[in-house]
């Protein structure tokens, strides 16, 4: 199947600071993927190189088959893109700027999506106000409908929730979800690592410039991680010899010991309780997300 | 063409939703300006046989406020987008680079004729003012403010803070205008700032609108209409590249 985006050998540097180096990526359509990694990893380079806000020194990218340069018109049709900055044009009222945003990407008589668009967003109260008079909650709302308005078939959000309260980030999600059901492709990039993990099912990271991981995000907390674990603070605070191949750390009173499935936990507390060794706290400890992101920024360092 | 008409829209709407600021105030301050040479000059200068000097000033004036304008509409407008982030929505538009370039252009002549047409209207309740040759007059002002509003878009450009923008305005524009015959016939001029003038190309957009009121011209408004239409291409050509290049708009 036709890739929702593709970027091949992209490389850009601004001045002496590589910030892409030779990225290659395939996003397929009907994707929910998250692009990862610290500030200045060059998350928002990738997006705007793709969203055709800026060029490439070496490289091609396509969206949904469509060159981005050689082909922008079909390529940008095919995109909508959520800005990380909140920017707005303050002459305009949020119906305004939607009814000319629809005509931008070629679409007249566009109220009925846009109505569905306010509703969703939670913007109906607001609809005729200007976009100078909203709340910044309110104007990253307003920057979610314009990239909405010639519903796109991929969708790139820069870190759309930054800044934002819980409401809208659950009434947000929702309405991506929906998008993503209704056959979108959708990329966001992100800080809160448990969003990307429960919304994408495949997971870039960058680093400086580079792709460090790539893969479903089923797999990455698989590999990456060493799974299942229980902490424990237990009295006296010396853990019996049986137990010892388990532990993976110790920290601030607590033994954190890797087990394979729930049963495990059985079997640590008899070895506890042969021993006759109390259980002051204990917690069932999942792996997620950032333990991998943690992991993978850590090991990089090492190697740099 | 939906885009292209969007784009449009939107610039017109841009200006037309502050007109106290962007068609009335410079309406006001040409009239000052007629007002003051009027009272200052009339008794001693006459320009063209038969014609007072106000009726000659008039459209010097008229055309001055076109230009003027249809510069500062393209070019506060790129450049407050810039500024501001939001022309984010444009570069991300299927619009083509041409349309975008039609776009502000026309919007630029809109703003241009808008404030020119007033200041005519409003000195027709005062002065007997011919118009000979209103064809070459409409030519001549649209496509002054033509390439105004093409500078304008380069300038918005370019510049990356208002105050380059002004720098642009002040050591450039204003000193074309002023330069180019608004006030006078160059034929007043010494020899010497005559052949500069001729390297002024504001100073044909003038002639040349003045000759479609009086029929009568500093040189002949064919070669004034061919140097201005060269400019016009020349102009749009290095604006339409730098859209197409991202100069300073795709980083």
């Amino acid at each position: 199947m036709l890739p929702a985006i593709e970027v091949k050998h992209v490389s850009k540097r601004y001045g002496a600071v590589r910030a892409l180096d030779d990225i290659d990526l395939e996003i397929h359509s009907g994707e929910f993927f998250a692009l990862l990694g610290p500030n200045g990893a060059g998350k928002t380079t990738l997006i705007s190189i793709i969203a055709g806000l800026s060029l490439v020194d070496s490289g091609d990218v396509t969206v949904m088959g469509h060159h981005v340069i050689r082909n922008y018109q079909q390529a940008r049709l095919n995109l909508g893109v959520v800005p990380q900055e909140l920017v707005f044009d303050p002459f305009f009222t949020v119906r305004e700027i939607l009814r000319i945003q629809s005509g931008y990407y070629g679409i007249t008589g566009n109220n009925r999506w846009i109505d569905e668009i306010i509703e969703r967003l939670d913007l109906a109260d607001k609809a005729d106000t200007n976009l100078r008079a909203l709340s910044g909650g309110m104007k990253r709302r307003v920057l979610v409908a314009q990239a909405l308005v010639h519903k796109p078939p991929v969708i790139i959000l820069d870190e759309p929730t930054a800044g934002v309260d819980v409401e809208l980030r659950q009434t947000l999600w929702d309405f991506i979800k929906q998008l993503n059901q209704d056959g979108h492709t959708i990329v966001l990039t992100t800080h809160y690592l448990e969003e990307a993990e429960t919304l994408c099912n495949r997971v870039a990271m960058l680093k400086q410039g580079k792709i460090i991981a790539l893969d479903s995000t089923k797999n990455l907390i698989g590999t990456m991680t060493s799974g299942q674990t229980v902490k424990l603070k237990i009295l006296p605070d010396k853990l019996p010899p049986v137990l010892r191949p388990l532990l993976i750390a110790q920290a601030y009173g607590l033994h954190e010991l890797r087990i394979e499935n729930y049963a495990h936990i059985e079997v640590i507390l008899s070895a506890l309780r042969a021993a006759d060794i109390q259980i002051v706290e204990m917690h069932l400890q999942q792996p997620d997300l950032e333990d991998v992101f943690l992991k993978l920024m850590r090991k990089n360092k090492e190697s740099a | 063409m939906t885009g292209f008409v969007t784009l449009l829209y939107k610039e017109l709407l841009r200006f037309w939703k502050v007109g106290f600021q962007t068609i009335m105030a410079p309406m006001v301050s040409t009239l000052l300006y007629l007002l003051i040479f009027f009272h200052v000059l009339e008794a001693h200068v006459e320009v063209y046989p038969q014609v007072p000097y106000p009726v000659f000033l008039i459209p010097g004036l008229v055309m001055m406020a076109v230009i003027q304008n249809a510069f500062a509409n393209s070019s506060s407008s790129i450049i407050q987008s810039k500024i501001s982030g939001n022309i984010v929505f444009i570069l991300l538009s299927p619009i083509s680079y041409q349309a975008i370039f039609l776009a502000y252009i026309l919007a630029s002549i809109a703003r241009g004729l808008l404030v020119g047409l007033g200041v005519y209207v409003v000195t027709l309740l005062f002065f007997d003012i011919p118009l000979e040759l209103p064809g070459w007059a409409l030519l001549f002002v649209i496509l002054g403010s033509a390439i105004l509003g093409a500078l304008g878009l380069i300038a918005g450009i370019w510049a990356d803070k208002f105050d380059e923008l002004a720098a642009f305005q002040n050591f450039i524009i204003l000193p074309l205008t002023f330069l180019s015959g608004v006030f006078y016939t160059i034929h007043s001029l010494p020899v010497g700032w005559q052949y500069l003038s001729h390297l002024n190309p504001f100073f044909y957009m003038i002639d040349g609108f003045r000759y479609g009121f009086f029929g009568v011209s500093d040189i002949s408004p064919y070669i004034s209409l061919a140097i201005v239409a060269i400019c016009l291409v020349m102009i749009s050509m290095l604006a339409i590249h730098l859209l197409k290049k991202g100069y300073k708009l795709r980083h």
